[in-house]
C-alpha cells in the first residue's frame, strides 16, 4: 500500500514536470509578447521592461531558471500586474476559489446523492422521472444561463442576495454562487447516485435482507449507500479538483475574486509566471484529487483491496 | 438528509432577510462613491501605467499642476500648481505652486518633486511605457533614448521651492491639458526613495500603508479583483470642498453583471452598458441611462503593403461603401458617424472628407481594375473578441452589397490581434483610438513614418513635413490649419477607414451631483457629491 502511494506520488511529479515543459513551450509558442497594449510601447522601452524580466535571454535559460524558481517555491513577478509576485496574487485568490468550490461541492452532495437515492428508491415513479428530468435540464443548462437567471431573479428582483459581488465574511454572498456552480454537479452527481443505487438494490444480499423484514429505509442507508455511492465518489474526485479550477465563467458572473479570472487574463496577456502559477496548482490539485479518490474507492469497495 | 437540506434552505431565508438595505443606501448614507471601473488597475504607479482604468484611480490619488473641471474639459483650473504664465511663442511655461501644498503625510510639495518626478520618468532606467507624453520638453527624448546623460540639460528647472519653469522644443499652447495625464503627476520624492531607487521599477511605495498622495483621497484599502476604496485626504488643498468620504472601484469586466449589479442597488455608476442593452435601458429607466460623446474614433486600419490595398482608390471605396449612419443606428448606439479621423476638438474643425456614397465607391473600384468586385482579393478582416462581432458583419455585408466583394471575419484573442497589427500580419482590422488630450495631434502624431501606433504600412513625407510646420507654429490658429490639412490628407490616402466616433454609454443613479458631460471623461472626483 505504502509502496503504491509513494510510486504515485513520484508519478505526480513527473506529470507536473511535463505539465511545466508543455505550457512554457506553448506559452512562448503563443504570438505576442507580454508588454505590448494596443497603444505601442517605443522600442527601447519594451527592451528595457524584457531585460528587467529576463526575457530576454535564450528559451533553455529561461526555461531553467522558471524551474528553479518553482522549485524554491517561489514562482517569480507577474508581467501584467507589474512587479506584484505571483505568490501574492495565488495567495489572495485561491483561498476564494477553494471556498466557493467547497460550498459548491457541498451543494452538489446535499443536492445530488439524496436526490439519486430517493430516485433509486422510487424507481419508475413519479419522483423518479421528476427528479431525473430536473437532473438532465441541470446538467444541460450551463452556468452562465443559470447564474444570471439566478442573479436576475434573487438578486435584482427579490433582493434577497446581492447580484454581484463575493464577502468571505457575508454568507449571504456566497448562496448564488455557491447554488450556480453546485446545481450541475449535482445534477450529473445524482444520476450517477441513482446508477449506483440501482444496481446495488439489484444484488441478492438485499433481497435477503428485504425477506427478513429490514425495512426499505435501513436497505438503503443501512445496506445499500456505501456500495451504491462508488461510481459518485470516483466522480467526485475529478470534479473537486474541476470545480476549483472551473469556476471562472461563475467569477465573471459575479465577480469573485477568484483564482480563474486571473488565470484567463495572464493566458490574453501572456503573463508566463502567472500562467505557470495556475496550472501547476490545478496540475496538483487534479493528481491528489484522483489519489484521495483512489483511497476512498478501496475503503469503499473491499473487493479492490486485494489487487492493491 | 432531508431534514438537512430543508435547515439549509431555512438558513438561507433568514440570511435572505438581512439584506434589506441596498449597499448604494449604505454608501449614501456613508458618502462613499460606488464606482464601476471594468478591471483593477495594473498598479498605481503613475509612470508606469498607461490606461484609462489605472488614470481614473491614480487621478483620484495624485494631481498634476492643472487640474480637471466638472464642468468642461477646455477649462483649466488651478490644480498643484496655483498660476502659471507662458512666453508668447508658447515654448516657456513657469509654473508656481501653491506655497502651502502638501503630501498626505504632511511633508511640503515642492517643484522639487515635479522635477524628481520627470526625471524619474524620463530615465531610461525605468523604461517608462508612456515617457512619450514628456517628450515636448527640451531634450526630453534625447535623455529617454539614453543619447543624452545629464538631465540638467532636459528643460525643466527649479527656480526656487514653489516655482517650475518648463523649456519645450517646439510651441505646445495646449501644455496645460497634458499635464493632467498620469504621466506628468508628481511623485512623493521621500517616499519614493524610501523603498528603493529612482529608477527601480516597482517597489512598495505606492501599496495600500505607503502610498502618499498629493490629490483629494488617499488609498485606503485595495482587495485584488474585489475592490480598491480612497478615503478623503483631510490634507488636501481643497479638502474643505470635497464632499465625499470615499469611493470604491468595483473591477466588474462583465458589463452584464455589471449592469444587474446597478440595477440591484450596487452601484453609483457603470463603466459601460453593453450595446444590446441600451434599447432596453432607455425605454426601462429613461432617467439612470447617459449617452454621451467620448474623445474617441473606431476605425477600420488598412495593410497598405498588401496587393490591392495599396492602391488609395480601393482604400477609398472600401471607406465609401459604408454606410455609417445605418451602422450608429443600430449597432454602434450613442456614436456619432466619423467623416474623418479627428473628432472636432476645441478650435480644430477637420473636413469632412469621408462619407456614404456607393456609386463613386464602384465607380472607384472600376478605376483601380476591379469592376463590380471581380478579380478583388479575398481580405480577411480581423477583429478582437466577441466584441465587435456585430460591426465587422456589418461591414462585410456592406462591402458585399455596394462593391460585390467578399471579405472574411477572423476573430482572435488579444495578444494576437495586437501582435498582427504590430507586425504588418493582416489586411483589414477593426480598431479603435481614445485621444489624450484636447488638440488634434493625439490622432494625427501616430500616422508617421516608423510610429509603433501606425501599422498600416502607409507614410507620406508631406503629411509629416505639414505635422512639423503645424509643430512649429506660435499662433495656434495657423498652427490647427497645418494640422487640418495635414488630416485632409490623412483622409484622401485612407490607409484608415474611420467609421465611428465614440460614446460611453452607461447607467448613473441621479443622487450624483457635480457629474457632466464631459468629451475626455475625467471628471474630477473631488468635486462629486451624493445627495440622495
Amino acid at each position: 500500500m505504502f509502496k503504491n502511494l509513494l510510486s504515485r506520488l513520484v508519478q505526480g511529479l513527473l506529470v507536473l514536470l511535463v505539465l511545466y515543459t508543455l505550457t512554457f513551450f506553448l506559452v512562448k509558442a503563443l504570438p505576442g509578447g507580454p508588454f505590448q497594449s494596443e497603444r505601442a510601447i517605443p522600442k527601447h522601452i519594451r527592451a528595457k521592461m524584457e531585460a528587467y524580466y529576463g526575457l530576454n535571454e535564450s528559451l533553455p535559460v529561461q526555461y531553467g531558471r522558471q524551474l528553479k524558481n518553482y522549485l524554491r517555491g517561489d514562482p517569480g513577478l507577474s508581467f501584467r500586474l507589474e512587479g506584484r509576485p505571483v505568490s501574492e496574487v495565488i495567495a489572495q485568490a485561491f483561498p476564494v476559489s477553494l471556498q466557493l468550490g467547497v460550498l459548491a461541492m457541498f451543494v452538489a452532495v446535499v443536492v445530488g446523492i439524496p436526490a439519486g437515492c430517493l430516485a433509486a428508491a422510487k424507481r419508475n415513479s413519479l419522483i423518479d422521472s421528476g427528479a431525473m428530468a430536473v437532473a438532465m435540464t441541470g446538467i444541460c443548462l450551463p452556468a452562465f444561463v443559470i447564474g444570471p437567471i439566478l442573479a436576475e431573479f434573487f438578486g435584482r428582483g427579490l433582493k434577497w442576495f446581492p447580484a454581484l459581488g463575493w464577502d468571505s465574511t457575508s454568507p449571504s454572498s456566497w448562496i448564488l454562487p455557491a447554488f450556480t456552480l453546485g446545481l450541475a454537479y449535482a445534477a450529473y452527481l445524482s444520476r450517477l447516485t441513482r446508477a449506483g443505487m440501482l444496481e446495488t438494490l439489484s444484488q441478492d444480499f438485499v433481497r435477503t435482507a428485504r425477506a427478513k423484514g429490514v425495512s426499505p429505509w435501513n436497505i438503503i442507508v443501512r445496506h445499500c449507500l456505501r456500495g451504491g455511492l462508488i461510481p459518485a465518489v470516483a466522480y467526485l474526485g475529478p470534479a473537486f479538483a474541476g470545480i476549483i479550477s472551473g469556476s471562472v465563467v461563475i467569477e465573471a458572473v459575479f465577480q469573485i475574486p477568484g483564482l480563474g479570472r486571473h488565470f484567463v487574463k495572464a493566458i490574453e496577456s501572456r503573463d508566463a509566471p502567472m500562467i505557470f502559477g495556475p496550472v501547476l496548482l490545478y496540475g496538483t490539485l487534479v493528481i491528489l484529487a484522483n489519489l484521495v479518490t483512489d483511497i476512498l474507492g478501496v475503503w469503499l469497495n473491499p473487493r479492490l483491496r486485494k489487487s492493491s | 438528509m432531508l431534514r438537512s437540506l430543508g435547515s439549509a434552505l431555512l438558513a438561507c431565508l433568514l440570511l435572505a432577510s438581512c439584506q434589506r438595505e441596498t449597499a448604494v443606501e449604505r454608501a449614501n448614507r456613508e458618502k462613499i462613491l460606488l464606482v464601476g471601473n471594468g478591471d483593477d488597475p495594473k498598479a498605481l504607479d503613475p509612470h508606469l501605467v498607461t490606461g484609462v482604468i489605472e488614470h481614473n484611480v491614480i487621478r483620484s490619488l495624485l494631481e498634476g499642476l492643472v487640474a480637471d473641471d466638472p464642468r468642461t474639459d477646455d477649462a483649466y483650473p488651478p490644480g498643484a500648481a496655483l498660476s502659471w504664465e507662458h512666453n508668447a511663442e508658447f515654448t516657456e511655461w513657469t509654473f508656481h505652486l501653491r506655497p502651502d501644498a502638501m503630501w498626505s503625510d504632511g511633508t511640503p510639495l515642492t517643484a522639487r518633486d515635479f522635477e524628481f518626478a520627470y526625471h524619474r520618468v524620463l530615465h531610461p532606467d525605468l523604461a517608462a511605457p508612456y515617457a512619450e507624453m514628456l517628450y515636448f520638453i527640451k531634450n526630453a527624448e534625447a535623455f529617454n533614448k539614453g543619447e543624452l546623460k545629464d538631465f540638467g540639460q532636459v528643460g525643466v528647472a527649479v527656480l526656487d521651492d514653489h516655482t517650475l519653469k518648463l523649456t519645450l522644443r517646439e510651441p505646445v499652447p495646449f501644455l496645460p491639458g497634458i499635464t493632467r495625464y498620469d504621466s506628468w503627476f508628481p511623485v512623493p520624492r521621500h517616499v519614493v526613495l524610501r523603498y528603493g531607487k529612482m529608477t527601480d521599477r516597482f517597489t512598495k511605495w505606492c501599496e495600500p500603508d505607503h502610498m502618499v498622495g498629493n490629490g483629494p483621497f488617499v488609498l485606503k484599502e485595495w482587495k485584488f479583483n474585489d475592490h480598491l476604496e480612497v478615503a478623503k485626504n483631510p490634507r488636501y488643498w481643497n479638502a474643505a470642498n470635497v464632499k465625499l468620504n470615499g469611493i470604491r472601484f468595483i473591477p466588474i469586466e462583465n458589463f452584464y453583471s455589471e449592469t444587474r449589479a446597478f440595477l440591484a442597488g450596487q452601484l453609483h455608476t457603470t463603466y459601460q452598458v453593453p450595446p444590446d442593452l441600451v434599447d432596453k435601458l432607455k425605454s426601462d429607466h429613461p432617467d439612470l441611462l447617459r449617452q454621451e460623446p467620448y474623445l474617441g474614433t473606431r476605425f477600420v486600419r488598412l495593410n497598405t503593403t498588401r496587393p490591392g490595398l495599396n492602391d488609395p482608390r480601393v482604400r477609398m471605396a472600401l471607406s465609401l461603401a459604408i454606410d455609417r449612419k445605418t451602422l450608429c443606428d443600430t449597432i454602434l448606439k450613442g456614436m456619432r458617424p466619423a467623416a474623418t479621423l479627428t473628432p472636432a476638438v476645441g478650435d480644430y474643425h477637420p473636413d469632412a472628407v469621408v462619407g456614404f456614397d456607393p456609386e463613386r465607391a464602384r465607380m472607384l473600384l472600376a478605376e483601380a481594375g476591379f469592376p463590380e468586385g471581380k478579380g478583388f482579393p479575398r481580405y480577411t478582416l480581423l477583429i478582437r473578441s466577441a466584441g465587435a462581432r456585430t460591426v465587422s458583419e456589418a461591414l462585410q455585408a456592406m462591402w458585399k452589397q455596394h462593391l460585390g466583394i467578399l471579405v472574411d471575419i477572423q476573430g482572435k484573442d488579444f495578444g494576437s490581434y495586437v501582435s498582427a497589427q504590430h507586425t504588418l500580419n493582416f489586411d483589414l482590422a477593426v480598431a479603435s483610438w481614445v485621444g489624450d488630450y484636447l488638440d488634434p495631434t493625439t490622432f494625427l502624431l501616430m500616422w508617421t513614418e516608423g510610429n509603433g501606433n501606425n501599422n498600416t504600412g502607409w507614410s507620406s513625407k508631406t503629411y509629416e513635413t505639414l505635422l512639423s510646420d503645424g509643430a512649429h507654429q506660435a499662433d495656434p490658429r495657423q498652427r490647427l490649419e497645418k494640422f487640418r490639412q495635414a488630416e485632409h490628407l490623412l483622409m484622401e490616402e485612407q490607409p484608415l477607414i474611420p467609421f465611428a466616433w465614440e460614446a460611453r454609454n452607461y447607467l448613473h443613479r441621479p443622487e450624483i451631483k457635480g457629474w457632466h458631460p464631459l468629451l475626455l471623461d475625467n471628471h474630477p472626483w473631488g468635486a462629486l457629491s451624493l445627495e440622495p
